[in-house]
């Protein structure tokens, strides 16, 4: 973990209530995909952990979703406005244990993290395919950013507006076996359910701090009590226990 | 030369700044990132007799200058603090940690800090009468007079170390427990635990934390945690440990003026990991600012 003073160089709406951030600064705490920062924002007392979505040499890519007052005032935010950051912060994705095909599977503001990490298992020479759920057309972001790292992209829309009708689980049709996963948790647990292979899934919590020191943000696992922040976001298949 | 030494019942600190309970784990997350020797000490995660999860989630909420937590005293146990979380420190921390205890019982807290008492790394024992996030336990015990006391009574019967009750500040009149404490033969008052708070999401018209209510904490509630610590320390002779919104250097002096003899650093930890060391390093500055050549010297100094 680091903390750092990053610059904003870009911050655009993707779609009505989704933006994409630029920032330039220290990433070299930020050594796997689906780690995620906590960023420090003027007026509130808690930090706000947003996952990575991208990352380029000191480029450091944040797709948000605003849904309170902390990305409300990020969404306002202009190129060139600073942001002090923790980076490095969680487990991220094990790329060692996925197979040849693995598949990503991203619900709504859960596909950013998967854009590192497709990119990071390309790298490796693996065949990746990906389903992106969302609820509606007018939702649907980096559809197009995947398409062009050369991966079998599928969209899912619940009202089925754009691609396939219906959940990302509707869009399975096996070759795969392997699965990262992030999203709301019923889509978690529906991917967990209908899957049939292992997988990693990463799971979201309010944080206290976000690196380990309060508490905050516990859960049970069957390899014992983990803090999503720190030994998360992602747990693998074999550990997890639904409780809600 | 500023001279920044405390005492704090019989054992030097080499500043007053003391990482509060809850907000640094057992050291090891922060020592990753700066050296944990600069601090005074610090209090580690309220221990229980058994392991405890804690409650269910969410168990923080954002508030106006501060935060809840209802994290609800999750720690693996005493006997695995002893075996794994001490040896770990060790590692890392070279001074006495003082050891932070909870129970649900008399009998818990007399179990539990007579295990602490005879660990060698152990400097204090600062026992928790006052976590508001329990139920049956914690807070009950320092709501009165009479409870406070005996759980004191009991714990100073089978400790060898010097014991710190944490008191709460949900009461009428906290000077009236200190004072109890005091009679029963703690060594010393720490105060304050967190403010029972609570927050509503307006969108599912529920509580934000699972368990409705939590303990509010953060630079909001440092003037309370002030006026308390002045009226606790006019009040008793035994040394005043004071917390509460501690977020500064300045800070730090503010509440030794009100009459602490250390000071403790609790939320602000949680926000910016490195805040410890950042007061640690502005002190200093600060008391040249205030004409003042050691620390000691200001304790209660507010006229």
């Amino acid at each position: 973990m680091k903390q750092g003073i990053f610059t904003i160089t870009g911050n655009t709406p993707l779609t009505k209530t989704v933006c994409k951030m630029t920032l330039e600064g220290d990433t070299s705490a930020i050594t796997a995909a689906g780690q995620f920062v906590n960023i420090k924002i003027d007026g509130l007392y808690l930090r706000r952990p947003i996952s990575v979505c991208d990352l380029n040499g000191s480029t450091l890519t944040l797709v948000y979703k605003v849904v309170g007052k902390g990305t409300e005032t990020m969404s306002r935010m202009k190129a060139g406005d600073t942001l002090d950051i923790l980076t490095g912060l969680g487990n991220g994705y094990d790329l060692s244990v996925c197979g040849e095909a693995p598949l990503l599977v991203g619900g709504g503001v859960g596909v950013p993290p998967l854009y590192l990490l497709a990119k990071r298992l390309i790298a490796k020479g693996k065949e990746v395919k990906v389903i992106l759920g969302f609820n509606s057309a007018e939702e649907v972001f980096f559809e197009d950013e995947f398409k062009a790292l050369g991966v079998d992209v599928t969209v899912t829309t619940v009202d089925g507006s754009r691609g396939v009708k219906g959940f990302v689980t509707d869009a399975f049709k096996g070759g795969f076996g392997y699965v990262y996963t992030c999203g709301p948790e019923a889509m978690l647990k529906a991917v967990y359910d209908k899957c049939g292979c292992g997988g990693q899934f990463s799971f979201e919590e309010r944080m206290g701090c976000g690196f380990g020191a309060c508490m905050g943000c516990s859960c049970r696992t069957l390899y014992g009590n983990k803090r999503i922040c720190k030994d998360g976001p992602v747990l693998v298949k074999e550990e997890i226990i639904w409780q809600k | 030369m500023a001279e920044m030494k405390v005492d704090l019942c019989g054992i030097e600190l080499d500043n007053p700044v003391i990482a509060a309970s809850g907000t640094f784990g057992y050291g090891y997350e922060f020592a990753q990132l700066y050296d944990i020797n600069i601090l005074g000490t610090f209090s580690f995660k309220g221990t229980t007799k058994d392991a405890r999860f804690g409650n269910p989630t969410p168990r923080i909420a954002e508030c106006p200058a501060g935060m809840l937590n209802a994290v609800g005293l999750q720690n693996p146990g005493v006997d695995r603090v002893i075996s794994e979380e001490l040896p770990r420190l060790a590692e890392c921390f070279d001074k006495k940690v003082m050891a932070n205890v909870s129970g649900f019982c008399v009998d818990d807290y007399v179990y539990t800090c007579a295990r602490l008492d005879e660990c060698e790394q152990v400097g204090w024992l600062e026992v928790n009468v006052s976590c508001p996030n329990v139920h049956g336990g914690g807070m009950s015990f320092g709501t009165s007079a009479k409870s406070a006391a005996e759980v004191a009574a009991a714990v100073k019967a089978v400790a060898s170390k010097p014991v710190i009750v944490k008191l709460s500040p949900n009461v009428t009149d906290i000077v009236s427990i200190a004072r109890a404490c005091e009679d029963a033969g703690a060594d010393g008052i720490s105060l304050i635990n967190t403010l029972l708070g609570m927050r509503i999401d307006l969108a599912k018209r529920r509580p934000v934390l699972a368990n409705k209510t939590g303990g509010f904490s953060g630079g909001a509630i440092f003037p309370v945690a002030v006026r308390m610590v002045y009226q606790v320390a006019n009040a008793v002779k035994i040394p005043v440990v004071g917390m509460g919104g501690v977020s500064t250097a300045e800070d730090v002096v503010e509440m030794m003026l009100a009459g602490a003899s250390a000071v403790e650093v609790g939320a602000a930890n949680l926000v910016d990991p490195f805040a410890c060391k950042q007061i640690i390093e502005d002190l200093p500055g600060v008391m040249k600012k205030y004409n003042i050549n050691s620390l000691k010297e200001i304790i209660g100094g507010c006229r």
